[in-house]
């Protein structure tokens, strides 16, 4: 698109790239905020069902639909307190260091085959350490508002999200040997086809590991049963108890994006990322030589693929927040210690002899190995793979004299 | 249209190579003069984070994500380990005697001036050829580091004994595990025992009857609860 605003707009290149960049960021601002509008409706409303209510009802007719803009606008009305013997700069700062964490997240994550925000060949890795950062500014959070219960609520979260990164990356590892890339566009692509080609249903110890990258990503998000950091029965709040007004809905707007992110990352790595479970388009006959108009309509179909099964993710957490009971600090410890990282370690190492033993899966001839590209119709002259990953760092490099 | 020009003139990766390496070094500054450990900790994940951003702006990505998952994060626990070691009181500041300062000064100096020597002295950087033969740089002791000798191709390969300095590499590794652990086992908080208010009112009413009801569950339960 870049190439489109040099070439037929006539902008120069430096600003075309900072249009696209602009464009990018704000597509991204839009995914999590008003990703998170939605998912504080449904979640209310799920939450309501299973407890047998009505939920929100009148705010904006039938359903509520518009409780979320009332409660934002209470929000921007609210006053921005800030304890009298809290840290005032770190206070101020520790909800934004939470959602530009969750943001820079969404630069490496891709919708559809070409829209992503900037591909990187090592993507995975990428969003799995960004992600990582969120907690920073919840620890930053619960040190400078001077509150034992924020305190408390940071220490348990650091070392929730510590311990569980450990299980959460063998888990990501998985899918990425099979794909022998952390490229999650190149991970995303090798699953096309029909569902039987994700990652999901290559074999059992994946179809294993999928669930215990579930258990830590939900844990890893700070949502229960594994929500510690806020405990509001034995923590008042935890590490928000101090915050008001715009600040604290920062910091839900982090935890949804976040949400939003494991359970993409979850659709890319395991679920065939855009691809639909029925490979619609190449049964239409939309090939390379289709045309340009085609191939964008069947991306943003895939776009509309990924949110759908992202949005998926993040309703299957809800529904076990609101079914499961909070555990303790030692049985959150145990899980992560005791069952995820062995079970996680155990099933990377059966998933890498079934890739050296049986690289055609269980019936040869039917099934191909996890490395190949099973359907390559998007290899063509528009289709990513043909794009070189690092275009706007070569484009850098060619406007530099 | 003049504006436009000029900043079309301006070359938009020196630019925000600018912006980065400022951003680095302005929040590294902020790390010397604060005089909190948590506000250290941040200034320290920022300018970490910048130079990660100049990783990525030089097309090493895999460098750039490392940088964020070990020292950012790394950072991260170096916090809470702070916190957790050395806060008594909240919002502990940490004063730096004038002695301290003027050592630290020297130190620093002297180092800034070796790097920048080893620095300005590179005729131009390049990257590392198999069995070339160049003026001495630290590239080939770097590379042999990780277990590759490009000044000795001969001592290198699968089966040669010698090849590169990966086992020193690896016993410095575990040495600075060492002292990890000797740092966490020195700064840790010497463990007083208080005795609990129920105890003390128990050993004052009788010896006997404290230490029978000390071993019972149901006394285990009430000193938890009046905690």
């Amino acid at each position: 698109m870049a190439d489109f605003l040099i070439n037929s707009v006539g902008l120069p290149p430096w600003l075309a790239w900072t249009v696209m960049a602009g464009v990018a960021a704000f597509l991204i601002l839009n995914v999590i905020a008003g990703g998170a509008l939605v998912f504080i409706w449904a979640e209310r409303k799920i939450a309501a069902r299973i407890q047998d209510r009505l939920g929100p009802t009148r705010t904006g007719g039938r359903f509520g639909w518009l409780q979320s803009l009332a409660d934002g606008i209470k929000l921007l009305a609210k006053e921005d307190l800030m304890p009298e013997g809290a840290d005032g700069l770190l206070f101020r700062i520790a909800p934004y260091v939470s959602f530009c964490a969750s943001f820079c997240a969404f630069i490496a994550l891709p919708f559809a085959f070409d829209f992503v925000g900037q591909r990187l060949n090592v993507g995975v890795f990428f969003v799995v350490a960004v992600l990582g950062l969120e907690v920073f500014g919840v620890i930053l959070a619960g040190y400078a508002s001077a509150s034992k219960w924020s305190l408390f609520g940071a220490m348990r979260e650091a070392a929730q999200v510590v311990s569980y990164e450990v299980p959460l990356g063998m888990c990501v590892v998985v899918p990425v040997m099979l794909a022998g890339t952390m490229d999650l566009v190149t991970i995303a692509e090798k699953q096309a086809g029909w569902f039987t080609n994700w990652y999901l249903f290559h074999d059992p110890f994946t179809f294993v590991v999928f669930w215990v990258y579930v258990t830590c990503a939900v844990a890893s998000v700070n949502r229960a049963p594994f929500d510690l950091a806020e405990a509001e029965s034995e923590l008042v709040a935890g590490f928000h108890t101090e915050y008001s007004g715009l600040r604290w809905s920062f910091f839900f707007m982090a935890e949804y994006g976040s949400m939003f992110l494991v359970s993409a990352l979850a659709a890319v790595l395991f679920l065939g990322g855009w691809n639909g479970p029925i490979p619609l388009a190449k049964l239409l006959g939309v090939s390379a030589g289709t045309g340009d108009t085609a191939h964008y309509l069947v991306r943003l179909v895939g776009c509309g693929n990924l949110i759908a099964k992202a949005t998926l993710g993040v309703l299957v957490m809800m529904w076990i927040r609101w079914t499961l009971p909070r555990l303790r600090i030692d049985q959150v410890m145990t899980t992560c210690l005791k069952y995820c990282t062995p079970i996680a370690a155990a099933m990377f190492a059966g998933a890498m002899l079934w890739q050296l033993f049986l690289p055609g899966g269980l019936v040869p001839g039917v099934s191909r190995p996890a490395g190949e590209i099973r359907e390559g119709w998007i290899e063509g002259p528009g289709g990513a793979a043909s794009r070189p990953a690092n275009a706007p760092a070569q484009a850098m490099a060619e406007v530099r004299p | 249209m003049s504006g436009c020009l000029m900043l079309a003139a301006v070359n938009f990766h020196t630019l925000l190579f600018y912006v980065f390496a400022a951003l680095a070094c302005g929040f590294a500054v902020g790390v010397v003069l604060a005089d909190n450990v948590v506000r250290m900790a941040l200034y320290l994940v920022l300018s970490l984070g910048a130079t990660a951003g100049l990783f990525f702006l030089a097309g090493a990505e895999f460098i750039g994500a490392m940088q964020l998952m070990i020292y950012v994060g790394g950072t991260l626990v170096l916090l809470v380990f702070g916190v957790m070691l050395t806060a008594q009181a909240p919002f502990v500041s940490i004063k730096t005697s004038a002695g301290d300062r003027v050592l630290a000064g020297i130190v620093a100096a002297s180092l800034l001036a070796l790097l920048l020597q080893a620095a300005f002295s590179v005729e131009a950087w390049r990257r590392p050829a198999l069995g070339e033969v160049g003026p001495p740089a630290a590239t080939p002791i770097g590379v042999a580091l990780v277990g590759v000798r490009v000044d000795a191709p001969s001592a290198g390969g699968p089966q040669g004994v010698r090849s590169g300095y990966l086992l020193p590499f690896e016993i410095v590794s575990v040495h600075l595990l060492v002292v990890l652990v000797g740092a966490a086992y020195l700064a840790r908080a010497k463990r007083r025992r208080t005795p609990r208010a129920i105890e003390v009112a128990a050993s004052v009413a009788s010896p006997l009857d404290a230490r029978r009801r000390a071993s019972s569950p149901a006394s285990a339960l009430t000193a938890g609860g009046s905690r």
